[in-house]
C-alpha cells in the first residue's frame, strides 16, 4: 500500500516525486517507457523560459515565473546543467513594437527581473549573425538553457535516494476505486495518484469515470533539426522571433553542450507521432532562415519531433479532483519544463492542504536534496584524471571519441538510481551517441558495457523501448 | 617511460603504419598510438578481399594486408602504444595528451607529428532522413564491426540506402550471412562505388540498384518496420507519385565517408572545404608547423595501397623535418585551386623545392565525363595535360605534375571534350 502513486516519469513527474520524498510518505513513480524523460521532456526546446510570454493572470504565467527562479538552485542541487545565457525576442519596429512591450509589460507585473527592450546596434552586437532587419527585441537575462532529461533522471534519482521507487515498462490500464484507495492494474494499491501522464493524462483521468471536469489533451507535433558543435558561435543567446498573424516562429539556441538548435514548427498530429516529416523540416528551415540567412544545415547531425500536450482551454491543468485524492497535473505544454519546479511546488501545496491529517504528515528524517553530480573525466586536470585512473582504470579508457566519454562514466550511469536500460538511456545520460558520428563508433562498445552491466547477453540490449533490440543473437555458431 | 619522440604518429591503421616504417627507416625515433587494442585499424574488419593490388601485387583480405604491414612495423621495432587515445594537440608546444589505462594520462613531446586518424561514416543526419527513430539503423561500417568482428546478427531482411563502397560489400556480406537485401536505392544517378563492387556485390546477388531513389521516411517505433522509398527528381525532390513502402527491419546507411579530424582542428590547422580534410603541400605538410597529415585524414581515399602509399610519403617527411628541424628554412607556398569539374584536389599548396622533378597530385572530377582534357597551369605554363576518358567521381585521378618555374597560383581544370 502506497501514500502516493504518480503516473508519469517526465519531468513533472519526477519532479513532484522528489518534492514528495521530503515527507514521510510511500511514494512509487510509473511509467510506460523503459526510462523516465522519454515522452515530450526528450524532445523539446530544451530551454528555461524568462516567463514573461504567458498573462500574467494565468497558472503558466506564475507558474512559469516561479519556477525559472528556482532553477538556480535545484540545479545546484541535482547537479544537471543549467546555463542562463539569456534569450531574446526579435522584431522590427514599425510591426512588433506593440507585442514587445506588451511583453515586456506583462514581465514586469510577474515581477521577471532584468527584462530591457534593446534596439538594432546591441542586437547586432550581441548577435553579429542575425539579419540586419531586426531593430528592436525584448532581452531577458534570466531566460536559460539546459538538458530537460537530466533534470527528470536526476530528480528521480535523487527522489529514489530519498525512498521513491520507480517501476518503468508499466503501463497504467486501469484504476479501480476500493473505499479509500485506489487500485492500479488490480496490482498497486494507492491512497493517492497524481495524474503526470503527459499527452495521455486525459486518458489516465477517464480511468476513473470522472463526473465532471473531463479534461481533453490534443497533441501538438514540433520538429527540430540539432547542429554540430562546429555550428557553436551562430548564436550566443536563445533567438525567438516575435509571434505575428502568420504564426509562431522558430527558436534558434546554443544547447547545454554546445550543440545548436532549431525548431519547432507545430502541427496538430496524433498522440506518440514522434515521426520527422520533410515538410515540417523544411518548415522550420525556412522560419530559421527569416532569422538569419545562412543556416549551416551541412552540420546537421540530428533531427527529431517531440509531441506537447495542448490542454483544451490553454492554461496548465493543475487540480485535485473534488472528492476524490487524484490530482491531475496535465496540459503541461510550453513553458511546462520552466514551469515544472514551481509545479512540483504547487502540486505538494494541493496535496497538503487536502492531506489529513495534517499533523501526520512528517518530514522524511533522511531527506537529502544533493543528488551527487556524474563525473566528468575530460573536464578534470591531469592530477585529477590521474588520481582517478589509478582507482579506477576504466576512466582511461576512451570509448566515445566525439565527446570523449571514459568507460567509467557510463558504467556510473547504468550502475546509479534510475540507471540507464537502453544505448538511448546511456546517450541522454552521458552523451556516447550524441556527437556527431551519433554512435558509429562507440556504439558496439556501449552495447558491450550495457550487457555486461545488466548481466545479460548482446542481443537483448535495447535500443530505446522495451524490446527494441538493435542485435539478434550470434551469427557464429550454428545449432 | 619515454616520454619524447623525432615522430610521433596518432593512429595505427594502415596510413599510421606506413608513416611510422617509413619514420623510422629514415632514422627517427617514432612512436604511433591506437587508440584500440590492435594495429590495423578498419582492415580488421574488411574480411572481403580486394586488397593489395598496387602494394603487393596480390589480391588480399583486410586482414591480410593488415597483417603484412603490422609484421614489417614490428622488424622495425617502433615504438607501439596501444589502448591509447590522444585526447589533445598542442602544436605550438610541439606536444599532445594521452590517456591510456597503461600510461594513464601523459604529455609525449614529438619534433613531428602525423595525424593519421582515418575517416568516418557520415550518419542518419547528415542526409536528412525523415521518420521515426527505431532500432535497426546501421551505418554499414557499424553494421560491419557488429558481424565481422563482433560475430552478431543484425536484422533479417535489410534495405541499403547509398551505394559507395562501404554499403555495397555489406550488401553482400549481409547476403552471405544469411539476410534478405531488397534493395539499394541511390540517390544520384550513379553510384559512387567502383564498378567491380557493383558487379561483384550487387549483380552477383540479384540485389537491384535503384539508381535516383531515396528513402523518405523511416517506419517503426521499437525497431524498423519498413522504409518509403520514392524517385527524385533532379533537385533530388522526392516524387509524391512514386513513393513505395518497402517491409523490412533494418535500413543501413552507405552515405559517405568523412575526414576524421576532430584532433586536427582542436590544434589549430585549417581544413580544406573540398578534401574536408587539412590544408597540406606536396609532402603531406599541413600549415601548422611540424604537423603531417596521410591517408584518409587528408581525403577519403579509394584504395588502402593509396593509404599506404600516402602514409609513406608522410612519414618520409616527417623524419626528414624532425632530422633537420633546426637547420630547416620553410619556403613560400604557392596555393593551388580548383578549376571546372573538380571536385576535390590535393595538395592544396606547392612548396618548391629539389628533391624530385615531379610531384603527385590527387582530384576527383565533380560529375561523370566521358572524354575529358585536364590541365594543371598557372599564367605562364602548363605542368600537366593529358586527355582521360570515364572520368567518375568515384575514383580519384593521381597526376604526376611538374614543379612551375613560377610562383604563382596553380589552377586545375577539366574540360569535357
Amino acid at each position: 500500500m502506497y501514500d502516493v502513486a504518480i503516473i508519469g516519469a517526465g519531468v513533472v513527474g519526477s519532479l513532484i516525486a522528489r518534492e514528495f520524498s521530503r515527507f514521510n510518505l510511500s511514494c512509487i513513480l510509473l511509467d510506460k517507457e523503459n526510462d523516465v524523460a522519454c515522452g515530450a521532456t526528450k524532445a523539446n526546446t530544451a530551454l528555461i523560459h524568462a516567463g514573461y510570454d504567458a498573462s500574467y493572470k494565468s497558472l503558466k504565467g506564475k507558474l512559469n515565473a516561479r519556477g525559472n527562479q528556482l532553477y538556480t538552485k535545484l540545479s545546484e542541487e541535482l547537479n544537471f546543467p543549467f546555463k542562463r545565457i539569456g534569450s531574446m525576442v526579435l522584431g522590427m519596429l514599425n510591426e512588433d513594437r506593440e507585442t514587445i512591450e506588451r511583453l515586456f509589460e506583462n514581465g514586469v507585473k510577474l515581477g521577471i527581473k532584468d527584462l530591457k527592450i534593446i534596439y538594432k546596434d546591441e542586437i547586432n552586437r550581441l548577435e553579429p549573425n542575425v539579419d540586419g532587419a531586426y531593430d528592436i527585441a525584448l532581452f531577458a537575462a534570466t531566460a536559460g538553457i539546459t538538458e530537460p532529461w537530466e533534470i527528470a533522471i536526476s530528480a528521480c534519482e535523487n527522489a529514489m535516494n530519498n525512498g521513491v521507487e520507480l517501476r518503468l515498462n508499466y503501463e497504467v490500464c486501469s484504476i479501480e476505486k476500493q473505499g479509500d484507495q485506489f487500485i492500479i492494474n488490480s496490482d498497486i494499491q494507492t491512497k493517492w495518484i497524481i495524474n503526470c501522464a503527459g499527452v495521455h493524462a486525459d486518458e489516465i483521468f477517464s480511468l476513473i469515470e470522472p463526473t465532471q471536469n473531463i479534461i481533453s489533451i490534443s497533441p501538438r507535433k514540433g520538429e527540430y533539426f540539432l547542429l554540430d558543435k562546429k555550428a557553436g558561435g551562430l548564436v550566443n543567446h536563445i533567438l525567438f522571433t516575435c509571434p505575428t498573424s502568420v504564426g509562431k516562429g522558430v527558436v534558434i539556441s546554443p544547447t547545454a553542450h554546445g550543440n545548436i538548435i532549431i525548431g519547432p514548427n507545430s502541427e496538430w498530429t496524433e498522440k506518440d507521432d514522434t515521426k520527422t516529416t520533410f515538410a515540417g523540416l523544411d518548415e522550420v528551415l525556412m522560419k530559421s532562415r527569416g532569422v538569419m540567412k545562412k543556416i549551416p544545415v551541412d552540420l546537421n547531425i540530428a533531427n527529431f519531433a517531440g509531441i506537447r500536450a495542448e490542454p483544451e482551454l490553454g492554461d496548465f491543468i493543475i487540480e485535485k479532483v473534488p472528492d476524490s485524492n487524484f490530482i491531475n497535473v496535465a496540459g503541461i505544454k510550453s513553458p511546462g519544463l520552466s514551469a515544472s519546479p514551481a509545479i512540483a511546488e504547487y502540486v505538494l501545496d494541493i496535496f497538503r492542504s487536502a492531506y489529513e491529517p495534517i499533523d501526520k504528515l512528517l518530514p522524511n528524517p533522511d531527506f537529502n536534496p544533493v543528488r551527487p553530480s556524474r563525473i566528468n573525466f575530460m573536464g578534470l586536470s591531469d592530477e585529477d584524471q590521474n588520481k582517478l585512473i589509478e582507482e579506477n582504470p576504466a576512466y582511461a579508457h576512451i570509448v566515445c571519441r566525439c565527446e570523449q566519454i571514459s568507460e567509467a562514466e557510463i558504467v556510473d550511469a547504468v550502475r546509479r538510481k534510475c540507471g540507464a536500460r537502453s544505448m538511448n538511456g546511456v546517450k541522454r545520460r552521458v552523451r556516447p551517441g550524441a556527437g556527431r558520428c551519433q554512435g558509429g563508433f562507440c556504439g558496439p562498445k556501449v552495447i558491450e558495457i550495457i550487457a555486461r552491466e545488466l548481466g545479460v547477453s548482446l542481443e537483448e540490449v535495447d535500443f530505446e523501448k522495451n524490446d527494441s533490440k538493435v542485435l539478434m543473437g550470434d551469427n557464429r555458431y550454428e545449432e | 617511460m619515454k616520454n619524447s619522440f623525432d615522430v610521433v604518429i596518432i593512429g595505427g591503421g594502415p596510413a599510421g603504419i606506413a608513416a611510422a616504417i617509413e619514420s623510422k627507416a629514415n632514422g627517427a625515433s617514432t612512436l604511433i598510438i591506437e587508440r584500440d587494442a590492435f594495429l590495423g585499424g578498419i582492415l580488421n574488419q574488411c574480411i572481403h578481399n580486394g586488397f593489395g593490388l598496387t602494394r603487393y601485387n596480390e589480391e588480399l583480405t583486410g586482414p591480410e594486408y593488415a597483417e603484412r604491414e603490422i609484421n614489417q612495423l614490428t622488424r622495425a621495432e617502433v615504438t607501439v602504444y596501444k589502448n591509447t587515445m590522444v585526447v589533445t594537440i598542442d602544436a605550438k608546444e610541439h606536444r599532445i595528451k594521452i590517456v591510456s589505462k597503461d600510461y594513464g594520462v601523459l604529455w609525449i613531446n614529438y619534433t613531428s607529428l602525423v595525424l593519421a586518424m582515418g575517416c568516418r561514416e557520415r550518419a542518419r543526419g547528415s542526409v536528412i532522413l525523415p521518420g521515426k527513430r527505431p532500432a535497426g539503423v546501421f551505418t554499414a561500417g557499424t553494421a560491419q564491426f557488429y558481424i565481422n568482428i563482433m560475430g552478431q546478427k543484425i536484422g533479417n531482411t535489410v534495405f541499403v540506402l547509398g551505394s559507395g563502397d562501404i554499403g555495397l560489400i555489406m550488401a553482400r556480406r549481409l547476403s552471405l550471412e544469411g539476410c534478405k537485401v531488397i534493395g539499394v536505392a541511390e540517390i544520384r544517378s550513379f553510384s559512387s562505388g567502383l564498378n567491380r563492387n557493383i558487379a561483384q556485390c550487387l549483380e552477383d546477388y540479384s540485389i537491384p540498384l535503384m539508381l535516383e531513389h531515396t528513402v523518405v521516411e523511416v517506419h517503426g517505433d521499437s525497431r524498423v518496420t519498413g522504409v518509403t522509398v520514392a524517385r527524385v527528381n533532379e533537385r533530388y525532390e522526392p516524387i509524391e507519385s512514386t513513393k513505395a513502402f518497402y517491409a523490412c527491419d533494418t535500413l543501413l546507411l552507405s552515405v559517405g565517408l568523412i575526414p576524421e579530424n576532430e584532433l586536427t582542428v582542436q590544434a589549430g590547422i585549417k581544413l580544406d572545404a573540398y578534401t574536408k580534410g587539412p590544408v597540406v603541400n606536396q609532402e603531406l605538410e599541413t600549415e601548422v608547423d611540424g604537423v603531417f597529415a596521410c591517408g584518409n585524414v587528408t581525403f577519403v581515399h579509394d584504395l588502402v595501397d593509396y593509404v599506404s602509399a600516402s602514409g609513406k610519403r608522410a612519414g618520409h617527411a616527417a623524419a626528414l623535418y624532425a632530422l633537420e628541424a633546426e637547420t630547416r628554412q620553410r619556403e613560400m607556398a604557392i596555393s593551388v585551386s580548383l578549376g571546372s569539374n573538380i571536385a576535390m584536389l590535393m595538395p592544396q599548396r606547392i612548396v618548391k623545392q629539389n628533391r624530385s622533378e615531379a610531384f603527385e597530385m590527387m582530384l576527383r572530377v565533380s560529375k561523370r565525363i566521358e572524354k575529358g582534357k585536364i590541365i594543371v597551369s598557372n599564367d605562364r605554363e602548363i605542368l600537366y595535360t593529358a586527355i582521360r576518358s570515364y572520368l567518375s567521381p568515384g575514383e580519384a585521378i593521381t597526376l604526376s605534375v611538374n614543379y612551375p618555374n613560377f610562383n604563382l597560383p596553380i589552377k586545375v581544370n577539366v574540360i569535357e571534350l
